[in-house]
């Protein structure tokens, strides 16, 4: 092994341009004769739109151009895509309203694109925008899924009767009946998972450009996948072919999601750039963003669990609503349903399994996946649900778990709920989170803290998720418009420095390091030597991008397969100038070797002869060193493991406070332990967040958003949060060759049920039995005194 | 509209142009000279990705005018590694993995180093107190407060 290969914690190579000011992320692009495009929003959750006259905005100083959607749709433009269609229980497909980039007569959520105003400067079209005269006849609107599926709500969508985009189901019902028919036990819970604002730090930010000569089109976006985009965008919504649009997605201050999604802004300024024949520069206030970009969970939830007279769980069977907002964004139908329903046997053997799911929609912001995306929402019903299982049934819950556990000897283990797991060992992780925890010293802190008057509780999660997203053929058969396969390109220069174009996007994740180590652990290259290129689709033969924690086990891949190839090729050439059998050669440390002799070529030879064949087979050998690959999964990966958190809560201000987090993961093989690590302190940091301060909150009668801000969206801070524990216990994967599984989501997946579930075994001596999440002081104080109140009652 | 001309020192430089009264100092910094290191998280003074020193104190520059900072002396995150040399606070965070997607790190490096020019050896209460001005979605800031922690023990001449 190299000194800086796999397993080795090696600092980031992306990180000097970070801190010295050098990253380059979209807004700090500036093209040639650029304008600048503000976008005018519908300040109301549902709304007719009688009329928009924007002549007093077109003649303002500094206006280029003033546009909406009636202008869009003289140009045909065509609806922003969903990427993946569900089918209802009857087999018929699911609503699919049209989804236009701006709004011709109807405005469906507050922040919906009404109008867009093109200055020479922002603050000119900004004032523009005041000038612009809508009349807005509002309509009823609708937030909250409980409430869209009464009798008689409103319908954000004339052809969706009941706002139900579709009516889905899993499992078997009559095997799950039969289960509940025999069960000594039956737990039942109702959860909501709360609505989440992704906020990645860097708002979303798009430059569209047109070139008359060429007719050639660019668009610089904060995307986790610009190939992606140039398909939706070029295919779907513009009808501008892939070889005329160049996307490029530079340096991107984070995504968890909220990035992949094609958004009108992107549309917008492509289409006008043309229209204008400048470029256009879009930057997304924060407030802005709040009100636009795509939003996570809100799934609400029913679940029941029938069990043996042991705890050995018989049966279960989930009812989910699920919002999708105002319109399907790119991949929300996927989300309650393949990434979310099919995680429901989670790490036990639950035989029987039965999920129903009806996605609706809301005058909101359409709602997708946000980090985990369906697995954190089965993992909190899952884990809430067991706890309370165990409490009902009198058995401590760490040994209800173990009961239930799928044992290592049992992989491939097929559950119920199509997925087929390949590996992983929950009692590993489960011993030592539990040591880790100090689990059985628990009761002596809890009564120490009793002393000063705080509550203090411990709260575990034992999970699992499906990652590596996906296999193809798989997807396709489950609605997936898309392939799910992964791309690479590995140019092995003519000096030997070697480039790497990669279809995968880092936005944080550091792929710039993890793989370099790759390759310098396969081809013996130094780090310097290497440079990894992502996010330009005219460099990049092709890619899906980032996210369901898919860059290694799908992307890096892709790289190795790639790489392979070079080999491969690199043995025919030192064959030959050695003079030996193909067969003969072997490859390593940086090295074509004649098998048990001192006879060798090094790489940079190998290289070099590539490009300067004097010496070399062409009548069998292409000149050159440069391979291509494809991968495609052969199964998602399934990393898992057990995260403990310890709280203390204040009793007369509710406040919670985390005084300790234990995970431990398995993710398969780690590349890296520092990154893995640092992906897993950020994951866990978004659940804490989810469980204990992050809602989203619309107004129910109005529909306008509560939550627009950082004053009043509850973002974690530096002093919300605890050190972490995090360690790994590893089982590899057994279908890729690196025995790699995915780290980008299990902290956000495996952590908000372990903190709630330790926020309600600080309360529960108080005669407190449920809370909901976020779990803020107010909630919690409300919580202590309602309990008080009723046992003095 | 009118404008006005200001004039303040950017990392040891003279600068001077004439902008728009309303223009905020991070406008200036990132479209009068280009330096595009100083970031916009927000639009409530709240995410401190836009933190720059005026003299030597760190400030939000989205929260003043760049008129305020006529006569100053403005040092932003391209002007605090020195004869190319990076600063102990930029060489703690690369050394503990403090950064992820980099947009918070310039803000949260000036902050940091404010608080050690104030404080030369915070615990880690007194670091993440500190901190309740910048926000990071990346890194659950476990490891922004080992690296400034680092920092703090290199600038103190510790091993």
């Amino acid at each position: 092994m190299v000194d800086n290969g796999i397993g080795a914690s090696v600092r980031r190579k992306e990180d000097l341009r970070f801190l010295t000011g050098k990253g380059r992320y979209t807004d700090d692009i500036n093209r040639p004769r650029q304008t600048y495009a503000y976008i005018l929003r519908s300040p109301h959750a549902h709304a007719r739109i009688a009329s928009i006259d924007t002549s007093a905005a077109r003649n303002a100083p500094g206006v280029v151009a003033v546009y909406t959607g009636q202008d869009m749709a003289a140009d045909s433009v065509g609806s922003i895509p969903c990427g993946w269609q569900i089918h209802n229980k009857d087999g018929s497909p699911m609503k699919e309203p049209f989804h236009p980039a701006m709004v011709t007569d109807r405005a469906r959520y507050v922040g919906d694109q009404v109008a867009v105003v093109i200055a020479e400067t922002l603050d000119q079209a900004k004032d523009a925008a005041e000038l612009i005269e809508v009349d807005y006849q509002e309509l009823p609107a609708v937030v909250s899924t409980p409430r869209a599926t009464a009798e008689g709500a409103p319908l954000v969508h004339d052809d969706a009767p009941g706002n139900v985009c579709y009516d889905w189901e899993l499992g078997d019902k009559a095997a799950v009946e039969e289960a509940f028919g025999k069960a000594h036990h039956i737990t039942r819970i109702d959860l909501v998972n709360n609505r989440l604002i992704p906020n990645a730090m860097e708002p979303r930010a798009y430059i569209g450009e047109y070139d008359d000569s060429t007719d050639q089109y660019t668009l610089y976006t904060t995307s986790q996948n610009p190939h992606v985009i140039r398909l939706l965008m070029g295919a779907f919504v513009l009808n501008i072919p892939e070889h005329k649009l160049r996307v490029v997605a530079p340096d991107v201050g984070g995504g968890f999601g909220s990035k992949i999604y094609h958004y009108a802004e992107e549309a917008i300024v492509t289409w006008a750039a043309k229209k204008v024949n400048r470029p256009i520069k879009w930057t997304a206030e924060r407030s802005e963003a709040f009100m636009s970009d795509a939003h996570g969970r809100d799934h609400v939830s029913h679940a029941e669990l029938a069990m043996d007279e042991n705890g050995k769980f018989l049966g279960l069977r989930v009812h989910t609503l699920a919002n999708m907002g105002a319109y399907l964004s790119t991949f929300a139908t996927s989300v309650p349903t393949y990434l979310s329903a099919t995680l429901l046997a989670g790490v036990y053997t639950t035989p029987a399994i039965y999920s129903e799911v009806k996605a609706i929609f809301t005058n909101t912001v359409p709602v997708d996946a946000y980090r985990g995306a369906g697995r954190p929402e089965t993992t909190y019903l899952l884990e809430r649900l067991v706890d309370k299982a165990a409490l009902e049934m009198n058995i401590d819950r760490v040994e209800i778990r173990r009961r239930n556990f799928i044992q290592p000897d049992q992989f491939p283990y097929q559950t119920p709920v199509a997925l087929q797991y390949d590996s992983g060992d929950y009692e590993a992780t489960l011993k030592e989170a539990l040591q880790r925890a100090d689990w059985d010293g628990f009761e002596a802190r809890r009564a120490e803290a009793k002393q000063r008057g705080k509550l203090r509780g411990i709260g575990i999660s034992t999970y699992l998720e499906a990652c590596g997203i996906a296999p193809s053929n798989v997807a396709g058969a489950l609605g997936a418009r898309a392939g799910l396969y992964e791309a690479a390109q590995v140019r092995v220069e003519p000096t030997g420095s070697v480039t790497v174009y990669t279809g995968t996007h880092s936005h944080g994740q550091g792929h710039e390091t993890t793989f370099c180590q790759l390759i310098s652990e396969k081809l013996g290259v130094t780090h310097e030597n290497i440079n990894i290129v992502h996010g330009d689709t005219d460099k990049v033969l092709f890619g899906m991008g980032t996210y369901g924690s898919r860059s290694l086990a799908v992307g890096g891949e892709a790289i190795m397969k790639a790489v392979d190839k070079v080999i491969d090729k690199g043995k025919k050439i030192a064959a030959h100038l050695l003079e030996a059998a193909e067969s003969d050669i072997e490859f390593k440390d940086g090295n074509f070797v004649v098998t048990g002799t001192d006879k060798s070529k090094s790489f940079g030879e190998v290289a070099l002869t590539a490009y300067v064949p004097h010496n070399y087979p062409l009548e069998t050998l292409e000149p050159g060193l440069i391979e291509s690959a494809y991968y495609d999964p052969k199964n998602f990966t399934f990393p898992g493991g057990c995260h403990i958190c310890e709280v203390e809560i204040d009793p007369d201000t509710g406040v919670t406070d985390v005084v300790n987090f234990v995970a431990v993961d398995d993710v398969g093989r780690v590349i890296n332990p520092m990154i893995v690590e640092g992906q897993i302190h950020g994951g866990v940091a978004q659940g804490i967040g989810q469980a204990l301060l992050e809602g989203c909150v619309y107004d129910e009668q109005t529909g306008q958003l509560l939550t627009g801000s950082y004053v009043d969206y509850n973002m974690p801070r530096a002093n919300n949060m605890p050190d972490f524990q995090v360690d790994h216990h590893v089982t590899l994967c057994t279908h890729n060759s690196m025995g790699v599984k995915g780290c980008g989501e299990v902290g956000a997946i495996g952590s908000p049920p372990a903190v709630i579930n330790a926020v309600l075994d600080a309360l529960r001596p108080l005669g407190v039995e449920d809370i909901s999440m976020p779990a803020t002081p107010n909630k919690v104080w409300a919580a202590i005194q309602a309990a008080r109140t009723a046992r003095a009652a | 509209m009118s404008s006005i001309t200001v004039s303040m020192t950017v990392n040891g430089k003279p600068v001077s142009a004439a902008v728009e009264p309303r223009t905020l100092l991070v406008q200036f910094l990132r479209e009068n000279l280009g330096l595009t290191g100083t970031h916009v998280g927000c639009d409530t003074s709240q995410c401190g990705a836009c933190v720059v020193h005026v003299d030597g104190k760190s400030m939000k520059s989205c929260t003043m005018l760049a008129a305020q900072a006529e006569g100053a002396s403005v040092t932003t995150i391209e002007g605090l590694a020195s004869n190319g040399n990076l600063h102990p606070m930029q060489e703690a965070f690369r050394n503990n993995h403090g950064l992820q997607c980099g947009f918070c790190t310039p803000g949260m490096v000036m902050s940091a180093v404010d608080l050690l020019n104030q404080n030369p050896d915070p615990d880690d209460h007194q670091i993440r107190e500190w901190l309740e001005g910048n926000i990071c979605r990346c890194t659950g800031y476990h490891n922004i407060v080992k690296s400034i922690k680092e920092a703090a023990t290199t600038m103190r001449g510790g091993s």
